[in-house]
């Protein structure tokens, strides 16, 4: 339910980098989504889709860029992707693996159209 | 078609916002807890309790998070400490803009704790850093034992567990061994206190704790 608002404060990044670069139209937009951020990708472009009307990014396509969970196991000393936050490290079955990566959600890129920039 | 790398995270706004309330409460040298839980797990009796045992002893505030009604702050009023309520009308969460403007009704300088009840919702509040010290996610025995391990973001961020409603244990299949192993996998420092706010068991540990933690 929270996608609304972060859909609304990725529409602001997007406008304000198009502005920056001259962008005048926006094709794609791609946003790196943690597997463990509480955010649910589908609900995510929904929400996109119904606030980017009548702007630059009216016609821009959102790209999920999904990020695994991963972490280093002080165990085996591996780094590892886990299928969720309570899983056995898959190489030596350690239960420690201490998770860095997966709560990103961000703005990676932005795609536009040459022939309309300036 | 040119790509243009941006790298920034979606939530910076808030962030920045959030950074700023931290520096604030910093600066007036008050600690703020960040209180996140389903609706019904007994966030409002927990906070009623907590006033009460600490009246006195700490100077505290209150900001209430509500989707609708002033109900909570009122019930928080009648324990003696003043509270401020923010209604989100539909908002599934608190936000760092919304934290900041209810903050400016207390004279922060005077104030030890600041509890800010968010609003009942075990996912949508975890994404948004308001400027707390610390993150209490409060669980009630009765909403089972599968909720740190359904739930492992808002579990995995929280500093302090408290488990409420333990006087129901032995009427429900809800085991505390399983809640306290996957909050301690998710996050091995994590504080727990188990407690019942009904019967008052568990409730003196907890505050004290609270008390010592809102005085360093």
């Amino acid at each position: 339910m929270h996608e609304l608002a972060i859909a609304q404060s990725l529409l602001n990044i997007v406008l304000e980098e198009a502005q920056r670069h001259g962008v005048r139209k926006v094709t794609r937009v791609g946003v790196k989504v943690g597997a463990f951020s509480s955010v649910v990708p589908d609900s995510l472009s929904f929400c996109f889709d119904l606030i980017k009307e009548g702007g630059v990014a009216a016609q821009a396509a959102l790209v999920v860029l999904p990020v695994p969970l991963a972490g280093q196991c002080p165990d085996c000393g591996q780094r590892v992707e886990l299928s969720d936050p309570f899983a056995a490290c898959p190489v030596c079955g350690g239960l420690r693996v201490g998770l860095d990566q997966g709560q990103e959600l961000l703005v990676d890129f932005i795609e536009s159209d040459d022939s309309e920039s300036e | 078609m040119a790509e243009i790398d941006v790298s920034r995270p979606i939530l910076d706004a808030n962030q920045r916002l959030a950074e700023a309330n931290r520096e604030r409460f910093r600066a007036a040298g008050v600690k703020v807890l960040n209180l996140i839980s389903s609706p019904g797990s007994g966030k409002t009796s927990l906070l009623e309790q907590t006033l009460k045992r600490l009246q006195g002893r700490l100077a505290m505030a209150v900001i209430e998070g509500d989707v609708q009604t002033d109900a909570d702050a009122r019930r928080v009023a009648a324990c003696g400490v003043r509270a401020v309520q923010i209604e989100t009308r539909g908002g599934c969460h608190l936000d760092g803009a919304m934290v900041a403007q209810a903050a400016g009704a207390f004279d922060l300088d005077s104030l030890d704790l600041l509890i800010i009840e968010n609003v009942g919702n075990l996912v949508c509040p975890v994404e948004f850093d308001l400027g707390e010290d610390l993150k209490l996610a409060v669980l009630s025995v009765a909403e089972g034992d599968d909720k740190p391990s359904k739930y492992p973001q808002l579990f995995k961020e929280a500093g302090v567990v408290v488990v409420n409603k333990i006087d129901l244990l032995p009427y429900i299949d809800c085991s505390l061994e399983r809640i306290h192993a996957d909050c301690l996998r998710l996050n091995p420092q994590q504080r727990i206190f188990d407690l019942s706010c009904r019967t008052g068991e568990g409730l003196d540990a907890w505050t004290e704790w609270l008390e010592q933690w809102a005085k360093v």
